[in-house]
């Protein structure tokens, strides 16, 4: 029955993408003919003008494009022109440093937090006002005082993916259940091992929780982040390519956004799965 | 003094009466000779800079013109210069003195935005420029004029493109906070466009523009100051009539496309591009508003400056020549290929030719020419920084008492430029003022306050 189910999925899933494609194929065709012009001034203009085609790329463009870059994804032309291997690899890099930042920072925090009512009480406020701020808008003031782009766009990373993680840490920290704490008091088990071996197990899975949604976060924000800093990165490709005009690039671009934000969602989502138990 | 005259002319007048050189009757008159003999083209840099050293070494051992005359006389010119050669290595001699104080740092930083006017930045990677005076330059594409200013700011690039008025502003801490900026070369001058989107092709006269609304890439630019003064010229108010928006150029093209915006006065490949696309026509090109008008400098602290003088000896001398090379047209095609590629501008080579050559579509069905339409000359004539201060003033960008002089000179190196100019055999102007005529107007960089009060429309302070 269920794979009948993967099976039928399948086949709709396919079938909505054949749609789209078609869609995007027709929608992009082009106007045609336009108005004549001396071939003088034809050899001047762009396609667009002269055959009528359309701005938006169609999806065959878009194919032979990523065709084209996947067969050499680690060229590198200088400080301006990569492989978006290359640039994907910086973005990585990026999130991983600023995001492992924020793991220690937001997991022993939120530990002290969810331990601590009185912690938790006077935090608060902070963590409060904190929390909702774009993460981008901690960038002029990064540049700023950091005085580095690259430190900067690290810096705005560590700061939107560290609380979900904090807050998810403090409530699973929180949420572990009384018995449990009870019965390692009477057995006169000491702080830290009592924190190591009856909570950290226990809140694991709202931790990773927590950690699943930073690091979905994090990989929103370094595309615009980079896309403000340029350099290097997926966000300043993306940029680069805008500043030619060259939308065919842009979407492939989206797509492999997409893929690897979902690479790295299925990636905690597979840690979350391993520290689950039932009860 | 006539060093740069050929001392191997045989002919050449030995009096010293009235000037150095004794063929003209006042030394002023001598100086302006010698510019005009200089502005003459020398097949390459090499041969520019072999030109001041083989004159130099021949005067040096024939001291008296007489005895070196005879000698030219009875071997002919070129002969000589071969035997000197010969003996006294004139090539070497010629890359030492190219050469001068070894630079402090040899790996720099330089930050451009993707428009033509960076070209004499760009093009002196894949062209050679930085490598031949003894440099590693990485030119690093940058997002935006705010991003390339607090990058330069923070010390992360050495030097930077950056539009004519914003070291001015930098310097004088509007915007940012003030840090000593200096121009020790113009970018470019000339090359840009006032495009409007093709919906207006029969609203070409301004007074019809009322309300429309229309990009400018910053507002510390020429751009903005140019924009204003037009509509200004026209009787519309620039703050009031229509609006202006700071619009980073990319941005410029997709906006008219989806007419959130009637035009702009932008950078070129950006108008360029707008009509290659379809979407826009060239109104009008900057050139028809002031020939000759500064756009984008290349920049450097103070702070570099003082620490490193010797790469930033070299860095100026890089981009001299590369703006030299730049300045001819016959190598325009060439540069528009170099500076093309996705590491550098990343636009296609058509839109950069039809710039760089001056032959180009105009959006409504026309071929035009107009090799001026971009030009290259690296002189930062002060008056243009009084010029651009005076509209600072009269838009309310800057306010009270204003010492045009002391600024414009600590921020446009004119007097140190010259000076290299010279040492590299170039032709600098003898004064660093001068006036021009912006649509009709003369401004007279000596009287910058009366110039501002006899404009009608300006931001009331």
């Amino acid at each position: 029955m269920t794979s009948s189910l993967r099976l039928r999925a399948a086949i709709v899933s396919i079938a909505l993408f054949a749609a789209f494609i078609g869609v995007w194929h027709i929608a992009t065709r082009g106007t045609g003919a336009v108005a004549s012009m001396s071939p003088e001034y034809a050899r001047l203009m762009g396609l667009t003008a002269t055959a009528g085609k359309s701005a938006m790329p169609g999806p065959l463009d878009v194919g032979a494009k990523l065709w084209e870059h996947l067969q050499r994804p680690f060229y590198d032309n200088g400080p301006n022109d990569k492989g978006l291997g290359i640039q994907l690899g910086y973005s990585i890099a990026r999130v991983g440093l600023g995001y492992l930042l924020a793991v220690i920072v937001a997991i022993p925090l939120g530990f002290l937090i969810g331990m601590s009512p009185l912690i938790n009480r006077a935090l608060d406020p902070f963590i409060q006002i904190l929390k909702p701020i774009s993460p981008l808008a901690w960038m002029p003031l990064a540049l700023y005082t950091i005085k580095d782009s690259g430190l900067s766009a690290i810096f705005v990373i560590f700061i939107c993916s560290v609380w979900p993680m904090l807050l998810n840490t403090a409530f699973g920290v929180a949420a572990v259940r009384k018995e449990w704490i009870n019965v390692a008091r009477t057995l006169e088990v000491g702080t830290l091992r009592r924190a190591f071996t009856v909570i950290l197990p226990a809140a694991a899975p709202t931790i990773l929780t927590g950690m699943r949604i930073s690091i979905g976060i994090a990989w929103l924000v370094i595309v615009a982040a980079e896309m403000l800093v340029g350099g290097t990165g997926i966000g300043y490709f993306v940029w680069n390519e805008w500043n030619n005009l060259s939308i065919t690039n842009v979407i492939i671009a989206i797509l492999l956004i997409g893929m690897v934000g979902m690479l790295l969602d299925q990636i905690l989502a597979r840690f979350t799965r391993m520290v689950t138990f039932p009860e | 003094m006539s060093t740069f005259d050929d001392p191997f002319d045989a002919g050449r007048k030995l009096s010293r009466a009235g000037c150095a050189c004794g063929q003209h009757r006042s030394a002023t008159e001598h100086d302006q000779a010698a510019l005009a003999l200089r502005c003459e083209p020398v097949a390459s840099t090499e041969a520019r800079y072999e030109g001041v050293v083989a004159s130099a070494v021949m005067r040096a051992m024939f001291p008296k013109d007489a005895a070196r005359r005879a000698f030219l006389k009875s071997v002919g010119a070129s002969t000589a210069l071969a035997a000197i050669s010969q003996f006294f290595p004139l090539k070497t001699a010629t890359e030492a003195f190219a050469e001068s104080g070894a630079p402090e740092k040899k790996d720099l930083k330089v930050g451009f935005i993707p428009i033509t006017c960076a070209t004499p930045i760009i093009m002196a990677a894949p062209l050679g420029f930085y490598a031949r005076h003894g440099l590693n330059v990485e030119v690093v594409k940058t997002a935006g004029w705010a991003v390339i200013r607090d990058k330069t700011i923070n010390k992360e690039y050495d030097a930077a493109h950056m539009l004519a008025p914003m070291p001015i502003a930098i310097s004088l801490g509007l915007g940012a906070q003030a840090i000593p900026f200096a121009v020790p070369a113009i970018e470019n001058i000339n090359g840009q466009g006032i495009t409007l989107a093709m919906k207006h092709k029969d609203k070409r006269d301004p007074k019809d523009w009322k309300g429309m609304k229309f990009a400018i890439p910053f507002d510390y630019s020429m751009h903005n100051y140019l924009l204003r003064y037009y509509l200004a010229e026209h009787g519309l108010d620039p703050d009031t009539d229509v609006q202006l928006r700071s619009v980073p150029p990319p941005e410029m093209v997709a906006n008219l496309r989806a007419e959130n915006i009637d035009g702009f006065l932008a950078p070129d490949n950006i108008c360029q591009r707008a009509i290659y696309d379809g979407v826009g026509f060239m109104h009008l090109l900057s050139k028809e508003i002031w020939d000759g008008h500064p756009c984008c400098s290349f920049a450097a602290s103070r702070e570099f400056i003082t620490g490193s003088p010797n790469s930033f000896a070299a860095l100026t001398r890089a981009i001299l020549d590369a703006t030299a090379y730049a300045s001819k047209a016959e190598h325009r095609k060439q540069i528009a290929e170099a500076i093309a590629p996705a590491n550098y501008i990343n636009a296609p080579v058509t839109v950069l030719e039809q710039v760089l050559t001056g032959t180009y579509a105009d959006g409504l069905g026309g071929v035009k020419t107009d090799a001026k339409r971009v030009d290259f000359d690296p002189f930062p004539w002060q008056s243009f920084a009084v010029w651009m201060l005076t509209q600072m003033k009269r838009w309310g960008q800057v306010k009270g008492d204003v010492d045009y002089k002391s600024i414009a000179e600590q921020v446009y190196l004119a007097t140190d430029t010259r000076k290299t100019m010279a040492e590299m055999g170039l032709a600098p102007p003898a004064s660093s003022y001068k006036s021009f005529a912006v649509m009709g107007k003369t401004f007279d960089p000596a009287a910058p306050e009366d110039y501002l009060n006899s404009f009608k429309i300006r931001k009331s302070s």
